[in-house]
């Protein structure tokens, strides 16, 4: 069974972000689950006097993203951006650089909004802070845009083409973890 | 339905239905989607003077902008588009109206947005007169005229990360008019 950890970039309760990242873990294999991170409101923000000794939740983060196979990001886009939340998080993931579970880690990252271009550019941005970081990106985009119609209650987009493009996303996904070596035992310093 | 002819059409003002009358446009965006708005707030005639001669005008009030995501109605009132709190309203003036045996229609005419005014042409159909049930005339307008947004000042754009712009260009603006004869 592999394990694909989901991250929502967005904190709000009815989000279409989650929403689509809960969606895209029942179009994964039979042998593979989701397991969606919910804690990225708890993360500070990052402080480089911290870096040491780092908050619960960015343990958590860091241990959750280690034990995956790979990571599928959903994010929001906050003035043609990557919302500060998410990008605080990987901020905090990314160091120490020598030891950081992204390190080669397949990541994949899809998006809505509820504006025209469906995150569009946030999603450029996460793949280029992602790769920057040393994670192996799918170089796929899926932009959900207008999501309040655009997106089912299950999570999936209602297009059939857009349901197409997340099935190759994650299959792309599924297929970079399976050639990934296997997760090794989370090793965060407590 | 019965079909307009330019004689058809009797001497008077005509104006507009607000509750069966819509103004709106449609635009591709990221690539090959089509984006619809509307205004909420419009106003306008046709006038036919006792020659024969049709004259169509109208206005919008660009704050009426309706579209589903209000962040992007206030993108669209800003600078990058309409800059509403600068040019508040668009409007329109008849220059030459052909309308045709068929019930086709092509209207010249002058559309100024954002302080911009260009010739442009718009084609549709006509249909009526028609006497409603309380006794008045009404005629039925429909028009099409596609322009392009950046000769009226409405230049944002930005890249696609995959190639390719996020907005179109090209705008086509769409009304549907139902016009009463003002006794």
């Amino acid at each position: 069974m592999s394990t694909i950890l989901g991250i929502s970039g967005s904190l709000r309760r009815e989000s279409y972000n989650t929403r689509l990242l809960r969606g895209a873990g029942t179009l994964l294999p039979r042998d593979a689950e989701l397991v969606v991170f919910d804690r990225l409101g708890e993360i500070p923000p990052y402080n480089e006097d911290d870096e040491q000794t780092p908050p619960e939740a960015v343990l958590a983060l860091k241990r959750a993203i280690a034990d995956a196979d790979g990571v599928l990001v959903a994010t929001p886009e906050y003035n043609g951006s990557i919302p500060g939340a998410l990008k605080n998080a990987l901020d905090w993931v990314s160091r120490p650089r020598a030891s950081t579970p992204l390190q080669s880690k397949p990541v994949a990252v899809i998006g809505a909004s509820t504006g025209l271009f469906g995150a569009v550019w946030a999603q450029a941005e996460m793949r280029k802070v992602l790769a920057t970081i040393g994670a192996k990106v799918v170089d796929r985009e899926l932009p959900i845009a207008q999501a309040e119609d655009a997106l089912g209650d299950d999570g999936l987009p209602s297009e059939e083409d857009a349901r197409e493009a997340l099935s190759a996303t994650l299959d792309e996904l599924i297929e970079l973890a399976a050639r990934a070596p296997a997760p090794e035992q989370a090793n965060i310093a407590a | 339905m019965s079909v307009a002819t330019p004689e058809a059409i009797k001497a008077g003002t005509w104006s507009i239905d607000k509750v069966h009358s819509h103004a709106g446009f449609a635009v591709k965006h990221m690539v090959v989607s089509t984006f619809r708005g509307r205004f909420e707030e419009y106003d306008g005639s046709l006038t036919v003077g006792e020659d024969g001669r049709p004259q169509l005008q109208g206005s919008v009030v660009v704050d009426s902008i309706v579209v589903k995501d209000e962040n992007l109605a206030g993108h669209l009132k800003s600078p990058d588009f309409f800059d509403t709190a600068q040019y508040p309203e668009i409007t329109f003036r008849s220059t030459n109206i052909d309308a045709r045996e068929d019930g086709s229609l092509e209207v010249e005419g002058d559309l100024t947005i954002k302080g911009n005014t260009h010739r442009v042409t718009a084609r549709g159909t006509v249909s009526g007169p028609h006497e409603d049930i309380a006794g008045n005339d009404k005629l039925g307008i429909e028009l099409e005229a596609v322009v392009d947004r950046r000769e009226y000042g409405l230049e944002w754009n930005a890249p696609l990360p995959k190639g390719g712009f996020a907005l179109d260009n090209d705008v086509k603006l769409e009304v549907s008019l139902e016009l009463v004869r003002q006794a």
